[in-house]
């Protein structure tokens, strides 16, 4: 029961620029974005350029904007989208375009590398609960597709990559904060080097992400507030200069 | 040559960023090597991250009779008894302390009601042994092995391909590849190089894999010189998606049915009770009743009796057959696979349990699994055959060139049980990173002739200037071959064919025509990704040929039974001139101590 043809208009092109290109494209049930791209691939534009790796929403890798959306190819049904007209596909915008569908996204990385890793308390004793063990696999769940990324206006729009880390990395920095039995404080990093106080908590991010993570709620705003406790309670501002941490 | 390239120097050089890669990494880089993670994707995307089900290791956290002994045992069973004794010995052993170090470096594991981490049941696997978290198990590996490695300090070189690896007289002096986003040539030199690169599964048309599981490692090795052993055995899942189309092949985690999961025909039957082998009933239970108290004590957190295990925890390759067979006389679901149910599980505990399933089979197939079953069948999933290695080290037979993970054979015998893969890439990671480092230690730097470089490099460009056909086209019928020759069953005549059809595309192939540039250019990469599935797919083939016997994956309707004699020997592949030589080599005699573990359980 193959339903037709969906006309596909894709970006074509490098850092240099490029343009939208039209390719025609036999719809099969059940189909996803990411499955015109391959066939279109496959079937005279051999040198399209698109990350993919799982073909499941499991390794975030072939993140795009479809119609306007950010979005992974690989779970955006075309019997979702409108086919009375072109499906666009163009890269991230937040990211330099590398070719076609890629885009430059080593700044993530960049950032990861610099939030405090997990540092297990001296003497923990391995022991914990499942209710505590909940709290950071919902961090963990992120395959760092980077949608956050390009969402967040703070990077999209102000393109602040160089005082903010954005939504990914604050998931990231609570994966390792909201460890059961990890013994560092992160909130010096995350307000001086993280600019985690850019965020005013749009929630875009949250809207965008395909693991279903609460980014603001669980990540972001939990994060703010030991900053706050941290920096801004007078209490543990006079300890913070006593002790000579700060 | 005209161009020029970039070149690196490292002690340690580890190709690929899997769970073995990166554990290799880390390994070497403590050791004090300096060392490099080269990888195809961005860090973080190896196919390592879709790996569910979980971690085999006898940690005894929840069945308290588990030891390093017993794992041991089911896995020499599980793989025919062909697995290297030391190999499996050494996995057994080291499994548990691998995962205790992954969960000190950040791993979530789920937990059992006491804090411990948890373990889950699964083929194969007397004790429930798999340390997991839902079933994302390999993501969260992945990622702990990621920050380790990145906050270790070693140096990652993403999107990169090793296309080459380059010699000093018979031993490894480096690697040559290309910078996939400008399409220029990198040459990376080093005193010893650890391949960790991973599967096949590409060359066959359903399949598990991503696009990066095209047998570099495999090939590189063979190209250089280096022996390998169990090629015939390629395991088929049983369980992947079989609709709709797009996600055809698609995993649905082993945990399904170590979770609850019924497989039944198109006539409600569940059909895994027919297919237990003789030797093996006695391991399962004899009702639905039995393996329905099984299961309510697992869920319920209570010690089940290893004897009521419901029958589709059988291992892999008889799951497999059985489905395939299924199929094939007609009693098939509507898509051509089998039904796999857990709707009727409490809906909560599926959602917590399988919560990737649930997500994959509502979003991508329209179908909610705690309230219908799932349409799955056989899909090409793992190679058990790749690089004969030194037990203990990692290396290979060419000095300086080591291989850890899928790529290596020898561990996993003729059929690999559910969750060995992922402690494999722990324990023979670090091995292997170790090995490495000790050989770099006592290594001078290699001297390199630029005449390899520039072969490799002239190679590498020939494509855009080729007036073959496009690359696309010669890899679907690479598929459609091994796909329709070289499956679950196989028969002399069509491997025969098979071999013969691998020549055609081979010439085909070497002259494939790369349209656009040299920037980020995927049709170029399949270009040389065909030359390693098409060597990797004939050494399947030949190794398959000469195995006249049914064991483990390798299924000859020809040949249907376990043959004694084969049952002593390792097929082998090597390189012979430029083509590739076939043997026979004896299995290495298991110490008398370990022998006794098998006559104790009789």
């Amino acid at each position: 029961m193959t339903a037709g043809e969906a006309l596909f208009r894709v970006f074509r092109g490098d850092r240099d620029g490029g343009a939208l290109t039209d390719y025609r494209v036999p719809v099969a049930p059940g189909m996803v974005v990411l499955d015109a791209v391959h066939w279109i691939q496959g079937h005279g534009a051999p040198d399209l350029a698109v990350r993919w790796n799982c073909k499941a929403a499991k390794c975030g890798s072939c993140s795009a904007e479809v119609n306007g959306k950010p979005r992974l190819m690989c779970k955006t049904r075309l019997d979702a989208l409108p086919l009375d007209r072109p499906v666009e596909v163009r890269p991230m915008k937040s990211f330099p375009v590398v070719k076609d569908l890629v885009t430059d996204v080593s700044w993530n990385f960049e950032a990861a590398k610099r939030i405090p890793p997990f540092t297990p308390r001296a003497g923990a004793e391995w022991r914990y609960g499942q209710a505590d063990a909940d709290r950071a696999q919902e961090f963990r769940k992120c395959i760092e597709c980077f949608l956050c990324q390009n969402v967040c206006h703070v990077i999209r729009e102000h393109d602040r990559k160089d005082a903010f880390i954005g939504p990914a990395m604050f998931v990231r920095a609570a994966a390792f904060d909201m460890h059961p039995l990890d013994g560092l404080s992160r909130t010096a990093f995350l307000r001086e080097k993280g600019g985690i106080g850019f965020c005013n908590i749009t929630k875009c991010c949250t809207e965008v992400c395909p693991e279903s993570i609460r980014i603001t709620d669980n990540a972001i705003i939990p994060l703010k507030e030991r900053v706050v406790d941290d920096f801004y309670d007078p209490l543990r501002w006079l300890w913070r200069k006593v002790a000579g941490k700060g | 040559m005209s161009e020029r390239y970039e070149t690196h120097a490292y002690d340690v050089l580890v190709i690929g960023a899997g769970g073995a890669g990166l554990r290799a990494a880390i390994e070497a880089s403590a050791r004090g090597a300096r060392t490099a993670l080269v990888c195809k994707s961005l860090l973080g995307k190896a196919h390592t991250v879709m790996a569910e089900g979980g971690i085999a290791a006898a940690l005894a956290n929840v069945d308290s009779q588990d030891s390093w002994q017993t794992h041991f045992r089911d896995t020499m069973r599980g793989g025919g008894m062909l697995n290297h004794w030391r190999m499996a010995q050494l996995h057994a052993q080291e499994a548990p302390d691998r995962v205790r170090e992954l969960e000190r470096w950040g791993a979530v594991f789920d937990r059992t009601k006491d804090g411990r981490i948890l373990q889950r049941p699964f083929g194969g696997h007397t004790w429930r042994r798999l340390a997991h978290v839902g079933d994302r198990t390999g993501l969260e590996m992945i990622r702990t092995l990621q920050d380790r490695g990145v906050h270790q300090g070693i140096d990652v070189h993403m999107e990169c391909t090793v296309t080459h690896l380059l010699k000093d007289g018979d031993r490894i002096a480096g690697a040559f590849g290309y910078w996939r986003e400008s399409g220029r040539f990198v040459v990376f030199r080093c005193k010893a190089a650890v391949l960790a690169t991973g599967g096949i599964g590409k060359a066959w048309s359903v399949t598990s894999n991503s696009w990066e599981y095209t047998g570099d490692g495999h090939a590189l090795a063979h190209r250089a010189g280096a022996e390998l052993i169990d090629m015939e055995f390629v395991q088929f899942h049983p369980t992947g998606m079989v609709w709709p189309p797009g996600v055809r092949g698609i995993l649905v985690t082993e945990a399904v049915r170590a979770e609850g999961g019924i497989l039944r025909n198109a006539k409600g039957e569940r059909f895994m009770w027919r297919y237990l082998p003789e030797e093996k009933r006695a391991e399962f239970a004899k009702s639905e009743a039995e393996a329905k108290e099984w299961l309510a004590d697992h869920v319920a957190g209570r010690s089940p009796d290893f004897k009521k295990r419901p029958p589709e925890l059988s291992t892999r390759d008889n799951v497999s057959r059985a489905i395939y067979l299924e199929v094939k006389e007609g009693r098939g679901s509507p898509h051509g696979g089998v039904f796999l149910d857990v709707s009727y599980l409490p809906a909560e505990h599926v959602v917590k349990k399988l919560p990737s399933m649930y997500h994959q089979f509502r979003d991508l197939a329209d179908v909610d699994i705690t309230k219908e079953a799932m349409e799955v069948g056989p899909t090409c999933h793992y190679a058990m055959g790749g690089v004969r290695v030194d037990p203990d080290t990692g290396e290979s037979g060419v000095p300086g060139l080591f291989a850890a993970g899928e790529v290596a054979g020898g561990m996993h015998g003729a059929n690999r049980l559910g969750g060995n893969s992922l402690s494999d890439l722990l324990v023979f990671g670090c091995r292997a990173g170790a090995g490495a480092a000790a050989r770099a230690a006592k290594s001078t730097a290699p001297s390199m002739d630029d005449g390899q470089v520039e072969a490799a490099a002239r190679e590498l460009l020939r494509p855009f200037e080729n007036e073959g056909e496009d690359p696309y086209a010669v890899h679907r019928d690479l598929q459609e071959t091994m796909q329709a020759r070289v499956g679950i069953f196989r028969t002399e005549a069509d491997l025969e064919a098979a071999i013969g059809a691998l020549e055609g595309l081979r010439a085909r192939a070497a002259r494939v025509k790369v349209a656009g540039s040299r920037l980020f250019n995927p049709g170029w990469h399949l270009a040389f990704d065909l030359r390693n599935m098409i060597d990797v797919s004939e050494m399947v083939a030949r190794a398959a040929l000469e195995r006249r016997e049914s064991r483990g994956a390798h299924s000859r309707l020809d040949h249907p039974k376990a043959d004694p004699a084969h049952g002593k020997v390792n097929v082998c592949v090597r390189r012979r001139g430029a083509g590739m030589e076939v043997g026979r080599t004896a299995l290495p005699e298991m110490p008398a101590e370990l022998k006794a573990l098998f006559e104790e359980k009789k």
